[in-house]
């Protein structure tokens, strides 16, 4: 074991390198682009139910299919990071969308009513008052959606395209158990440590939450 | 003043909320909407910042109409406290108190220096500043959302079943908290509420709405108690209405006997207890009112209540049957 590592420590930390930037850019993408579509899901109550379904096919649709009909559509190189990085970032819209429109949802209309009155206009209410109090909810989603895209990025070798789901393939090429196992456990400990980072991050941005469900 | 001009309200669907009020909300007094659920009270006070817009009438501030005027800087204008005060739960006490003078354009650190000012006015101790809303009772949640409303000190606030959602022991103190706080500061406020008891003891003018958003009766509290419009306004002021209104008539006109040989003094010639052993059960002054003086008589063994003057020295008696006759012959003027 010791010996694989050695030899191989450079390809392990490009594969390592490689699977985080992978998982996280669509990440960061379909968080920007779910916060608006989440919103106008809320904005505007007819659309919600409508999203919540788009949202629900989209996620459902296979990875590897994804994987393997995007170049068609986008007209990119079968091998091309570009596929990965669409696909994963099509689940994290789809994911978020939801969550976002939900955790906006969860908002108490009082909460909003005041803000109103007080005097806040749209766009500053949404960003001083609505997202923050939502925050709990759209947190706990992109713990999953990070999670998911982490495992996801391994089905990417599959079709060539590196992260740690290479050291998978290649331990099953040459019948050989090291990389296998290093490929799992640092994906495994990548997803937890990423899941970890988000719950510090929480506790840190929205101490408010400690309080609540009990009465002073 | 406020103004109802005419205002219609008929909300998508064909309810209508609000029927044709004309209406004078004057300046630096409280007025109270009151009456049963659903009669309008609450869409005809979100109409004045325009949280919701009439169907047609006018609504004025000052004789300038609400209509014209860009919604987000009229309501910074507009103290706004709504029952379960709708705190921002993300926010410590002070930064939610903070809020409109920094919309206002403040600066986070000045905000907070007006916000701490106010919490020590509503009688929140500066221990609570630095808390989450979640971590206060009901009541300091309430004046939290007082404190909130008056920060950018507006002339206008608008109070929304205020204190319906504390126990009646926490609603006494907010009412004299709040009754102390106007008396100061003397805004124009519209309240809601439903409960005529609240309306009668914070409103120096009173609405009483009726179902379908018609006005029933307008007036100071006293007027509405003796002198109610109909049969519904009657029945809705309640029937110990002659009760309460003799909260309104002094009793400097109330005839006093000289005081009885049986009637204790000390030294200073202040009343100390009945020759028996018991004792007055307090003492009225003529700046009391009459409703002071029949729970003394009432309520005094004897059944008789002491009135003493501005030095505490009593100076006569008024023995339960002549307040009696006081009470029949002032019934029979009105
Ligand atoms: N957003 C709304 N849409 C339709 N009807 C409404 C709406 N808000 C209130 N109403 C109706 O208007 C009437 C007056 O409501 P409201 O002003 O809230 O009464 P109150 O505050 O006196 O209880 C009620 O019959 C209520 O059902
Ligand atoms: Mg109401």
């Amino acid at each position: 074991m010791s010996s694989y590592l050695s030899n191989n420590w450079d390809t392990i930390l490009t594969a390592l390198r490689q699977h985080i930037w992978l998982a996280l850019v669509p990440v960061v993408l379909g968080f920007v682009i779910a916060l608006p579509i989440g919103y106008l899901g809320v904005r505007f109550p007819r659309l919600y139910h409508p999203l919540v379904n788009v949202c629900g096919v989209l996620y459902s649709i296979p990875s590897l299919a994804l994987f393997v009909f995007l170049p068609v559509l986008l007209g990119t190189k079968i091998l091309s990071p570009l596929n990965i990085v669409v696909a994963l970032t099509i689940y994290t819209v789809a994911l978020l969308s939801r969550t976002v429109a939900d955790g906006l949802r969860s908002v108490d209309p009082l909460v909003v009513e005041s803000a109103t009155a007080m005097g806040y206009r749209r766009l500053r209410r949404l960003v001083d008052v609505q997202l923050p109090v939502a925050l709990p909810v759209i947190l706990a989603g992109l713990r999953v959606a990070t999670v998911a895209n982490i495992s996801l990025v391994s089905v990417g070798a599959l079709i060539g395209v590196g992260g740690l789901g290479q050291l998978f393939t290649r331990g099953f090429q040459l019948f050989y158990l090291e990389p296998i196992i290093v490929g799992i456990v640092l994906s495994v400990a990548l997803a937890g440590i990423a899941d970890l980072t988000i719950v510090l991050i929480q506790r840190w941005i929205t101490p408010w939450t400690r309080f609540q469900g009990r009465t002073a | 003043m406020i103004t109802f001009d005419d205002v219609v309200k008929v909300y998508p669907g064909g309810s209508t909320a609000v029927d044709h009020l004309s209406l004078e909300l004057p300046t630096g007094k409280t007025t109270v909407f009151v009456g049963p659920s659903g009669c309008g009270k609450t869409t005809s006070l979100r109409m004045i910042n325009r949280m919701i817009q009439p169907t047609s009438g006018r609504i004025l501030i000052d004789g300038k109409d609400v209509a014209g005027q860009d919604e987000a800087e009229l309501r910074r204008g507009i103290g706004y406290v709504i029952q379960h005060a709708g705190l921002f739960p993300h926010r410590t006490v002070l930064d939610n108190v903070a809020t409109v003078p920094m919309l206002l354009g403040k600066s986070r650190r000045e905000a907070r220096a007006v916000a701490a000012e106010l919490l020590e006015r509503v009688g929140l101790a500066t221990e609570f500043a630095s808390r989450y809303p979640a971590q206060l009772s009901g009541g300091q949640q309430q004046r939290v959302g007082v404190a909130r409303a008056l920060a950018a000190d507006p002339p206008v606030m608008l109070m929304d079943e205020p204190f319906s959602a504390v126990d009646p022991v926490v609603r006494e103190g907010l009412h004299r908290e709040f009754l102390r706080l106007q008396k100061d500061l003397g805004k124009t406020i519209a309240m809601v509420t439903h409960d005529i008891d609240e309306a009668i003891k914070l409103g120096d003018v009173v609405v009483i709405f009726r179902q379908g958003g018609h006005l029933a009766q307008v007036g100071t509290p006293q007027e509405l108690l003796e002198h109610p419009a109909d049969e519904f306004v009657a029945e809705f002021v309640g029937r110990d209405r002659g009760v309460r209104s003799l909260s309104f008539d002094s009793a400097a006109d109330l005839p006093v006997r000289p005081l009885p040989a049986d009637l204790v003094l000390d030294d200073a010639g202040r009343p100390a207890g009945w020759s028996t052993g018991e004792s007055t059960g307090g003492t009225f002054t003529v700046a009391d009112s009459l409703r002071l003086v029949t729970d003394l008589a009432i309520s005094s063994p004897v059944g008789i209540a002491v009135r003493v003057d501005d030095h505490g020295k009593a100076d006569g008696v008024v023995p339960h049957h002549d307040l009696v006759d006081h009470l029949a012959a002032r019934r029979g003027r009105k």
